[in-house]
């Protein structure tokens, strides 16, 4: 354990941080959660204002997500993200300026120059492979990824995700079983929310904890509090851990928050309670990262104000930058069916 | 040049891409030890390991998906459906994502997959181990779906598909197997995707076909013209998707006269593309209705000998309708 | 958005796919209060969402035009932000939502299925039915392939003798033509009437007067004649015709069947004493019971009938390689009109007396006259009776109405002198012209028949029923 000076106030939860990361480290795990967040809120808004037909939302996984990116290694580890994985995108490289061409559907979006609908993330200079819109087809890519990498004797993982819904797929299975079968270096990282749009977890499924489920594939399994970045980060560190050493794949499930509705074309007041929206609000992992950083000396008010004036300043530009960004040409429509 | 059947000449080419780049592995059902439940793939798993000639479980799906993966990452990956009658349960990772990996990443990324798989009936198979469901497939921008049947196609074609960066469904007549033979020429031998063969050159009409068809066409052909000196073309489309329209167009205006003959069912069968296109392009210069010989829309061919007899064209069947073709 | 007084208007955005209106919730701003652009303005609920409308404008609220509670269309106006802007500043439009215009696909017409105008594609004329039909359609209408090279070498489809299908003219048939044909006609018709430059020396003998029209687009065949010598001259003082499409219609048909048929005439003197006498008899009552005067037509149509019970080759029709004996003897009754000859027909004339002919040849005239014709009317003839001769003709050679084998042309009743017994007495005579097809005829056959209408004629006396 680890005192912390801080300053005069009075220390209200022990902070313990995980082997491999230190104070710094903390507060650009905020400032990458606040950023993430932030892009996400200012896509909404240009969704209300009618000018993004469709947006999805990473609100509530942003600790999971990021916690976990800290532990893979941008530039040598490859991601198989689904919609919801804005923050880890983000970290991988992905800019916000980009994002926010994806969502408008213009050109310089890397993962498709305007293609796909917002939330189908790839770039391949950020080692983001491109996905599809059926469910958990992409995590069957991450174990080919794997088998790849494996063959190539790369010193790689391959990190993909869904959510609890995803698991679902027959293709989830299939992966699972063919990574163990080979131990391959591969995460399987399951965002479990609670809802698969409207269909609570309960219709989803007979198990409680998703990573149950490795078990009866011969994998090592987990499941931790998604709204703990240092809790996500310490489970993914430990999963790399295995993979590197050639000990096979793991299922890491973070439990999270949805705290928007599905997507833009869906309203949870029609399936959600009033109280639970609220509660789970109430446990914003952003704000009580936040509160963990200021009241354990860690960030201070000045820290603080300049890393949400970056962060704002970062999203403006981004939105202009998109805004002024051409739409695809008509004449590209038949472009990139085959090689030439 | 050496003289094989098709299943050698396919075989043959596997194991000289195999040798020449080793980021191409072979994974399916029973192709390592087992070499494949037709032997396709005998052999190799001795000299090429069980890291590159990978026994998959019994899953489709992660069969196409895992081979995605890793050609997203590095390798060329030949994967094996053990028959097309079971492809189904990949359709998915074959559709929404290997034809549509590049188009959705403007190219960022591609696909460069090959997915063998033996179709086609004949050899007692019933409902699932004979269907001919190619026309499916055959219509998915971004994948390419190839039928060749004479052993030197096979060979020539397997190693431009190998070779392609996109997507490649490489079909594979399990009747063809082991009935047909043919020269094969040796040493990086290619023929390229998407281009079809005039096989026998005529004047009078033209069969347009493919696969084990393909042969019986060509017996038909031979008969009316040793009957009464017609002078029948016969072309050999090679490739279903993309359709090679020169070929076939050209054929057509030469002619006049057309018969498009597969086994596969008649509704939504390639036949009605090639006529599309033949009626659309080729028009002034058609001077009889083009026709069809196909399979019957029946669900499969059944398992009774009668039954699968009547259900495919022969050389006879296919003669009865050129005959009234070239007549007309 | 848009400017309409100094500051910007704020309009109510399209907040989903399917969202057309919204209901006001509460003003998150008042009137006099900063706002940043992205800052939520106004709280809006429509049936999908609930959401925040986000200022697009940094400024001070300026004026509220909507009102909590108030359900507006979307596009309406919400309120005025003052941010400096005047009536000639605009702000940047926000780009318009992609998925506004996959809103109005509901409008356009459903693509599937076929083409709206209901009415099958037809020729005016009756679609043969049956195996002869089908036949017959084959025959007549030509493949793509073989109406190409007709047309590019002026070949006439009609004169190739066809091996295909029902008798069709192949490719091959008309290629072989082709080959084997004198070199004169090798210019390819131009579709333009001034085709004047590639005149052959082998001009039609005619006078080149009239140049060759181009043919309608009717299933009508191409006429084969080589180009005229460029068009006729036209002179002070001419006066121009145009050609109506009836005319061209009679005209092609008559050039068709002069070409196809070679037409041999014969002529037979027929003494009409008999009927003479017996139609002077009738005359009276019969104005007076039918309402319309009996004429020698009925007559001579009644003999030809019976006749060509006789002679059931004389009843027949041309068909490539066969002739075809037709079983009901339907006769055509050639009617003269302002511009016009045309041929209604008296279905099975056999089952008629002269009375019901000289009925239907009446029905038959007056709506041919009044135009009341059916397409039924006009089709089905195995034999036409012309009636020249009441315009005083003594001898014509009338032209076979295809695919017949025969006509006959009843010229004038005309008092002369003959001789009868060895003695000159003044008798009516009238002629019977008739021309056959002589593909199916010769002259034999077609004065044997001539010999039995004759004699039928000749027969005639009061005893006679009419009915």
């Amino acid at each position: 354990m680890t005192n912390h000076e801080s300053g005069g106030v009075g220390v209200k939860s022990r902070l313990k941080i995980p082997a491999g990361l230190s104070e710094p480290d903390l507060l650009r795990m905020f400032e990458w959660m606040l950023l993430a967040r932030s892009v996400d809120e200012r896509m909404w808004l240009l969704n209300r204002s009618g000018q993004a037909p469709f947006m999805i939302s990473c609100q509530g996984h942003e600790a999971a997500q990021i916690g976990a990116a800290f532990a893979l290694q941008p530039g040598k580890d490859v991601l198989v993200p689904y919609y919801r994985d804005l923050g880890m995108v983000l970290y991988f490289g992905m800019t916000p300026g980009e994002l926010i061409c994806s969502l408008l559907g213009k050109t310089p979006d890397p993962s498709s120059q305007g293609r796909q609908m917002p939330g189908h993330y790839a770039g391949k200079r950020y080692g983001i492979l491109t996905t599809s819109s059926p469910v958990a087809s992409q995590v069957l890519h991450a174990v080919g990824v794997g088998l790849a990498a494996k063959l190539k004797h790369e010193d790689i993982v391959a990190w993909t995700a869904c959510g609890e819904g995803g698991t679902s797929q027959g293709d989830f299975h299939e992966a699972m079983n063919f990574a163990a079968i080979h131990k391959l270096p591969v995460i399987f990282f399951v965002e479990n929310n609670g809802y698969a749009i409207s269909v609570p977890v309960s219709e989803q499924m007979a198990v409680v904890n998703v990573s149950d489920r490795a078990a009866g594939y011969g994998m090592a399994g987990v499941t931790v509090d998604g709204l703990d970045p240092l809790a996500t980060y310490a489970a993914t560190k430990e999963a790399v851990e295995r993979a590197r050493a050639g000990e096979g794949p793991t299922l890491i499930e973070a439990k999270v928050h949805r705290l928007t509705a599905h997507s833009s074309d869906d309203d949870d007041r029609t399936y959600r309670t009033i109280e639970e929206i609220q509660r789970e609000r109430s446990e914003d992992p952003v704000i009580s990262f936040r509160n963990l950083l200021v009241e354990n000396g860690i960030m201070s008010e000045e820290t603080e104000a300049e890393i949400r004036k970056r962060v704002k300043a970062q999203v403006n530009e981004a939105t202009e930058f998109a805004e002024q960004a051409p739409l695809p040409d008509p004449s590209e429509l038949l472009d990139n069916v085959y090689a030439s | 040049m050496a003289n094989k059947l098709l299943i050698d000449a396919i075989r043959d080419t596997l194991i000289s891409e195999m040798r020449a780049d080793e980021r191409h592995i072979i994974m399916g059902e029973d192709v390592g030890q087992r070499g494949g439940v037709f032997r396709v793939t005998a052999g190799m798993v001795d000299e090429f390991g069980p890291d590159r000639v990978i026994n998959t479980p019994l899953a489709e799906s992660s069969i196409i998906g895992v081979a995605i993966g890793a050609s997203m990452h590095g390798l060329l990956p030949i994967a094996e459906i053990q028959f097309l009658d079971f492809i189904h349960p990949a359709m998915n990772q074959i559709m929404s994502e290997a034809a549509k990996i590049r188009y959705r990443s403007a190219g960022d990324f591609n696909c460069p997959i090959v997915i063998r798989t033996p179709y086609g009936g004949g050899v007692h198979g019933a409902l699932y181990h004979s269907q001919s469901i190619e026309a499916i497939f055959a219509r998915e921008p971004g994948l390419k779906v190839v039928a060749p049947i004479m052993p030197d196609d096979a060979a020539g074609m397997l190693r431009s598909a190998l070779e392609d960066p996109d997507p490649v469904l490489y079909l594979e007549h399990k009747k063809g197997y082991r009935a047909i033979r043919g020269e094969v020429p040796e040493n990086g031998y290619r023929v390229p995707l998407g281009k079809a063969k005039v096989v026998k050159e005529g004047s009078d009409a033209t069969i347009i076909s493919y696969g084990m068809m393909l042969i019986e066409s060509l017996a038909a052909a031979e008969a009316l013209e040793q009957r009464d000196g017609s002078s029948i073309e016969v072309i050999d489309l090679r490739t279903l998707y993309p359709l090679d329209n020169e070929t076939i167009l050209e054929s057509a205006c030469k002619t006049g006269k057309v018969l498009i003959v597969h086994e596969a069912n008649k509704t939504g069968g390639l036949g009605g593309e090639v006529a599309a296109i033949i009626a659309e392009e080729a028009f002034p210069y058609l001077d009889a209705p083009i026709m069809r010989v196909c399979g019957p829309d029946a669900p499969a061919i059944a398992f009774s000998r009668p039954l699968e007899d009547a259900f495919l064209p022969t050389r006879e069947t296919i003669g009865a309708t050129l005959d009234k073709l070239a007549a007309y | 958005m848009s400017t309409t007084e100094r500051g910007t208007t704020v309009r109510l955005p399209k907040l989903g796919e399917s969202v057309t209106e919204g209901t006001i919730g509460a003003w998150l701003k008042k009137v006099g209060e900063e706002i940043e652009k992205y800052e939520p303005l106004v709280e809006i609920t429509t049936d999908k969402v609930s959401a925040e409308v986000p200022a697009p404008v940094s400024g001070v609220v300026a004026r509220l035009i909507a009102e909590e509670g108030e359900t507006l269309p979307v596009g309406a106006e919400l309120c005025v932000i003052d941010d400096g802007s005047g009536t000639e500043d605009h702000v940047e439009q926000p780009a318009a939502a992609p998925e506004a215009k996959a809103e109005t696909p509901a409008a356009t017409a459903p693509s599937n299925g076929h083409a709206h105008n209901g009415t099958a594609p037809s020729t005016g004329r009756d679609r043969p039915t049956g195996e002869a039909g089908a036949m017959e359609m084959l025959r007549t209408r030509s493949s793509p392939a073989v109406r190409r090279i007709a047309e590019e070498h002026g070949v006439d489809i009609q004169q190739v003798t066809g091996t295909g299908t029902g008798g069709r003219v192949t490719k091959q048939d008309i290629l072989a033509y082709i080959d084997s044909r004198p070199e004169v006609a090798a210019e390819p018709i131009s579709t333009q009437p001034q085709a004047a430059q590639t005149a052959t020396p082998a001009a039609p003998s005619r006078m080149p007067a009239q140049p060759v029209v181009p043919p309608p687009a009717a299933p009508a065949p191409i006429p084969a004649q080589p180009p005229a010598a460029g068009r006729a001259q036209v002179f002070p003082g001419d006066q121009i015709v145009p050609v109506s499409a009836v005319r061209k219609q009679i005209a092609e048909n008559v050039a068709y069947s002069e070409r196809v048929a070679p037409h041999v005439t014969l002529w037979m003197e027929v003494d009409m004493t008999g009927v003479v006498a017996a139609r002077s008899l009738a005359k009276d009552r019969f104005q007076q019971e039918e309402g319309f005067s009996l004429t020698y037509l009925p007559f001579v149509v009644k003999a030809a009938i019976q006749a060509l019970r006789q002679h059931p080759r004389v009843n027949a029709v041309w068909d490539g390689d066969q002739i075809i004996q037709r079983k009901a003897i339907n006769v055509g009754i050639a009617v003269g009109m302002d511009d016009a000859l045309i041929v209604p027909v008296i279905k099975d004339a056999d089952g008629r007396s002269i009375a019901g002919l000289a009925r239907a040849i009446r029905d038959l005239t007056s709506r041919a006259r009044d135009h009341q014709l059916s397409v039924d009317d006009l089709q089905g003839g195995t034999f036409t009776v012309n009636n020249p001769g009441t315009y005083g003709t003594v001898l014509s050679t009338p032209i076979i109405v295809q695919p017949q084998s025969a006509i006959l042309s009843t010229e004038a009743v005309v008092k002369r002198p003959v001789v009868v017994d060895d003695t000159i007495a003044i008798r009516p005579m009238m002629n019977l012209s008739m021309s056959i097809d002589h593909r199916i005829l010769d002259g034999l056959a077609a004065a044997s028949f001539l010999a039995d209408v004759k004699a039928w004629l000749e027969a005639v006396d009061s005893s006679l029923s009419l009915y």
